[in-house]
């Protein structure tokens, strides 16, 4: 616990900028599908010094230095995996929100497909083990007394 | 079963989340800290102009055989301004310090030297954060340590202050 | 002294709240009623407390009583009266008496309006919610209390964050509290149950309007997230898949199963084992939810900054809750097994395939949001997961929900055959896939295949509602006496699923042709996105109340006609901070017009400005909206309302028994 009194505030020392709105710059694209590719990677790409925002929609400064970076180096003919390449290399998969598939991520990307195995083994052996199970009877009197407290039409 | 199952799971997300929680209470562990690529990789360059003489360029090449701290900061950043005083320290005992001058005004940054005093040898002036994000910065100020080989082995986000330089740069200046 | 009053009376709230939860538990197990009465007096005046205490609060607030730590943080003087109100819930400490207020209010709610009920289940629920109080005042009072004075006091408070002054800071967390909070009384009636032993249709008859209404509650409140989100930030989103939006998405969407799944219990008796572990599942989600907003370990702009201390304590209170809760189910659920046979091809099974796969949704948004946490806390690297994950897992998901909304609400209970289903679903689906086709070919410009699949199932979920309603007056005379005569919760269930049509068709069409474009513009240039062109008429200096503001003034045309004028803030407030935009919207039922002032790029005036086409994009809220009002509907169905005679009988039996 003290270590940490003792670490925070040094990492919060260093000049974090955060403020919520983005700064709009303006770009002449050379083509329909540079601007495209902008605006792709720039939602796609992580702000560091953030809490949690894309490199669109941060005013931090070195936010606007990294997506001059991208404008740059699409300008120069830079494909998008280029460019994502670029930054990982720099920062590590921490600048992308898309994760990459590796296997420290193979659960999370097949996590849901194994929810729905799973789910539907449940179901399956579930439908199965009904054999024990019988219809409800229900004599008249009950069934008035149902009707009239779910004061219900159906059927 | 089936509904054991679920207890158990259960029970494993929050020793999972005790582990985070403890981690983070140790120090361990910060959602904040990015932790940086370069370690037991070959520096990156550097190729900016000094802060004092534009004709000359500074480079990580010409620091090969030598040991050397590569120093990030700015005027804008107040922990810079606290950890200049052990920066003068540490070059007093002879430890060669690049410095980065990050995102800033020449002009102030100079003046800071003056009024502070200059520890470093060579000083790279970088206003469009070209060299910082060659380098993995994302805050300011960061120290990163090289060896006489020109790789990266430690690297310090945060003021440098002497419990810092114990823990984690002392050992690698001793095996060196 | 008004603080003190405060702190005093939430100790005295957390005496009583022991009382209500622990003397009527026992009381239910001995079957001593008078001890199980003991639960409503002692919610009452639990409530009577916690709203003294949030009055002291409030106060505090209202004449800047900056001795008060809280108040000193999230307020000042020159805020308008109506945001230092609502600054009472902007930090940690006053959102956590506002969860523990709604819950006091919640409780008290049950012990007024549920006096027809059976008195032991009564005095469970109560006594339940009574328990989780506990936990909450315990909390504040140890770790986080609003109350706490500081030295020395500071003259002026530090000031609400300027993004929080704003409208959406008074609806949308009470909104969204009285969601998570609800949520705990369908988790009450669950443990009740199970401590019971029993569970039949007449619980979850009971269960049902407490549980739509809170849903009722959280699909607004996040609704108006979403939509505060969209104009505050200024940047045109409305949705990031953030760690904290999708602690608030979890619970709807497991919540969103619950009652669907309470409505096969009562009418059929069927997966009771299962509706009580959703109920438990969705409160547990809610306090969860509460665990990763509040401990620190999730990175976010809407967390509360705060030390893994308070994470410990909530971790253990969700620990002790969800876990005595699961294992009370792993003791009870062979006794509240339905012992009804399940034909998968019916109402319950269409139910039961929307189940899962709301279920299957809420794990992996569950699996994505804790995978870096726990991938970096183990230190096994550090990655980040954001809405390209989310967003590709989330859209093959929909879909199948989306088909199923008409299939499940046409199909039969207990049993239905395929010829007759067949029969029933052949018509709209034949339009749906011809009219979902046509419409959007012959009225875009760019045609999407994302936009044709988002109408077709519009139109079929659509259509597949109307379908029900027709068959309700088919074969009957006087066809508007059938019309008044179908249920009301009929009724909320076809307009909480139209809803979803409208919101599906808003999300599609406004993330596929929605325009953003960054310009430069000076006085008296235009730009023009498609019909509407956007002129712009320079910037003025303008003050508000606590801000200096450049305005950016704009006037809106379609096809050269003047439709609206949309003015743009760029505000610098005297607190001090970076400067904040207000963007200035043409709100329509089709489309959103919005403009953003940027930055100044030179001294002759020219500004760089973010003008946007969304179209659309209400109908996105829209549909939520629309959701929400089915909820009500259903909610408030006749038969929850009525006392029945049958139910003090009922109530007589039930003590008496042993």
């Amino acid at each position: 616990m003290n270590i940490l009194k003792f670490v925070l505030p040094l990492i919060a020392s260093l000049v974090f900028m955060s403020p919520a709105m983005a700064k709009v710059e303006t770009h002449d694209f050379a083509s329909e599908q540079i601007e495209k590719d902008y605006n792709q990677l720039v939602a796609e790409l992580r702000c560091l010094v953030c809490q949690n925002q894309n490199l669109a929609d941060s005013n931090a400064e070195l936010a606007q230095d990294m997506r001059a970076k991208v404008y740059k180096m699409l300008n120069e003919g830079s494909s998008k995996d280029d460019i994502v390449d670029y930054m990982v290399v720099r920062y590590g998969d921490f600048v992308m929100y898309r994760p990459p598939v590796k296997s420290s991520t193979f659960l999370l990307w097949f996590g849901p497909l194994i929810f729905f195995i799973v789910a539907a083994m449940v179901v399956v052996s579930y439908i199965r083990n009904q054999r024990g199970n019988r219809e409800p009877v229900v004599d008249q009197q009950q069934q008035k007394k149902a009707h009239s407290l779910l004061d219900d039409e159906e059927r | 079963m089936g509904r054991y199952s679920i207890l158990i799971g259960f029970f494993i997300l929050i020793g999972v989340f005790a582990v985070v929680l403890d981690r983070m209470g140790k120090g361990e562990y910060n959602p904040r800290n990015i932790p940086t690529e370069f370690i037991g990789k070959t520096a990156p360059e550097i190729n900016v102009p000094d802060l004092y003489n534009e004709s000359e360029i500074v480079r990580s090449k010409d620091m090969l055989g030598k040991v050397w701290l590569f120093n990030v900061w700015g005027t804008w950043c107040p922990e810079c301004w606290r950890e200049h005083k052990y920066l003068l320290e540490l070059q007093q005992e002879g430890i060669t310090i690049i410095g980065l001058n990050w995102r800033d005004e020449a002009a102030e940054a100079k003046a800071m030297l003056t009024r502070l005093g200059n520890p470093f040898a060579k000083i790279g002036f970088d206003p469009n954060s070209n060299v910082a994000m060659d380098w993995g910065v994302y805050g300011a100020p960061e120290t990163f340590l090289i060896n006489a080989e020109g790789i990266v082995v430690e690297k310090h986000a945060g003021g440098l202050t002497p419990a810092v330089w114990q823990q984690k740069f002392q050992k690698h200046f001793n095996s060196l | 002294m008004i603080p003190e009053i405060g702190h005093f009376a939430l100790i005295l709230a957390l005496c009583l709240a022991v009382i209500q939860g622990v003397i009527p538990l026992v009381g239910a197990q001995k079957r001593y009623s008078s001890w199980i009465e003991v639960a409503f007096p002692a919610a009452l005046g639990q409530t009577l407390f916690i709203t003294i205490s949030f009055i002291c609060l409030t106060y505090a607030f209202m004449v800047d009583d900056f001795s008060v730590g809280y108040t000193a943080r999230q307020s000042n003087t020159e805020l308008p009266m109506m945001y230092k109100i609502s600054a009472v819930w902007g930090g940690h400490e006053g959102s956590l008496l506002l969860w523990t207020w709604f819950l006091a209010l919640w409780s008290a709610a049950v012990v007024l309006f549920s006096k027809t009920m059976p008195l032991v289940m009564r005095g469970r629920v109560v006594a339940v919610m009574g328990l989780v109080s506990v936990g909450f005042l315990l909390f504040t009072l140890l770790t986080s209390n609003p109350f706490d004075r500081i030295f020395p006091v500071p003259l002026e408070g530090r000031s609400l964050n300027p993004l929080l002054q704003d409208i959406g800071l008074i609806i949308h967390p009470p909104m969204l509290y009285m969601g998570y909070v609800g949520f705990s009384v369908a988790f009450a009636f669950a443990i009740a149950a199970m401590l019971g032993g029993r569970l039949d249709s007449a619980w979850a008859r009971w269960s049902r309007p407490w549980t739509n209404i809170a849903w009722v509650f959280l699909t607004i409140g996040i609704a108006l997230g979403s939509w505060w989100a969209y104009y505050e930030l200024g940047w045109g989103g409305w949705w990031f898949w953030d760690p904290v939006e999708n602690a608030s998405f979890l619970p709807w969407l497991v919540g969103t199963a619950l009652i669907h799944s309470l409505a096969a219990t009562e009418k059929r008796g069927t997966f009771k084992a299962w509706t009580v572990l959703l109920a438990v599942f969705t409160f547990s989600l809610s306090l969860l939810g509460t665990f990763l907003v509040r401990s620190g370990v999730l990175t976010s702009v809407h967390a509360f900054a705060n030390d893994p201390e308070r994470g410990i304590f909530i971790l253990i209170f969700l620990g002790v809750v969800v876990g005595c809760s699961l294992a009370l189910y792993t003791w009870r659920a062979p006794q509240i097994r339905s012992a009804v046979k399940l034909n998968m091809l019916s109402r319950e099974g269409g139910l039961l395939m929307n189940n899962i796969l709301l279920v299957i949704t809420a794990a992996s948004v569950l699996l994505g949001t804790l995978y870096p946490l726990v991938l970096d806390a183990l230190g096994a690297g550090k990655i980040s997961v954001g809405p390209p994950y989310f967003n590709a897992l989330f859209v093959p998901l929909t879909i199948p929900i989306a088909m199923l909304v008409g299939v499940a609400a046409l199909a039969r209970w207990k049993q239905d055959s395929v010829e007759r289903l067949g029969k029933k679903l052949m018509v709209p689906f034949v339009i749906s896939v011809l009219l979902g086709t046509l419409l959007p070919v012959t009225l875009l410009d760019e045609v999407k295949w994302g936009a044709v699949v988002a109408s077709i199932l519009a139109i079929w979920i659509t259509l597949t509602s109307l379908q029900g309603v027709i068959d309700r007056v088919s074969g009957k005379q006087d066809k508007w006496q059938a019309l008044r005569n179908t249920p009301r919760g009929f009724y909320g269930m076809s307009f909480a699923h139209f809803g979803i049509a409208v919101f599906v068709m808003g999300i599609t069409l406004t993330t596929l042709y929605s325009t953003e474009k960054d310009i430069r513009l000076v006085k008296g240039e235009s730009y023009s996105i498609g019909d509407y062109t956007f002129v712009f008429h320079g910037v003025q200096s303008v003050e508000g109340p606590n801000y200096k503001a450049s305005e950016g003034r704009f006037t809106a045309q379609y096809k050269d006609e003047v439709i609206a004028e949309l003015n743009s803030q760029k505000r610098l407030y005297n607190a001090g901070g970076m400067p904040m935009t207000e963007a200035g919207i043409d709100a329509g039922f089709w489309r959103d017009l919005y403009v953003s002032l940027g930055e100044p790029l030179n001294n002759q005036g020219a500004w760089s400005v973010r003008i946007y086409h969304k179209p659309f994009i209400r109908w996105i809220w829209l549909g939520a909206v629309i959701m929400a009002l089915g909820g009500l509907l259903a909610a408030t169905d006749r038969r929850y309302r009525q006392a029945v005679k049958s139910a003090q009988q009922e109530q007589a039996a039930m003590a008496g028994a042993a």
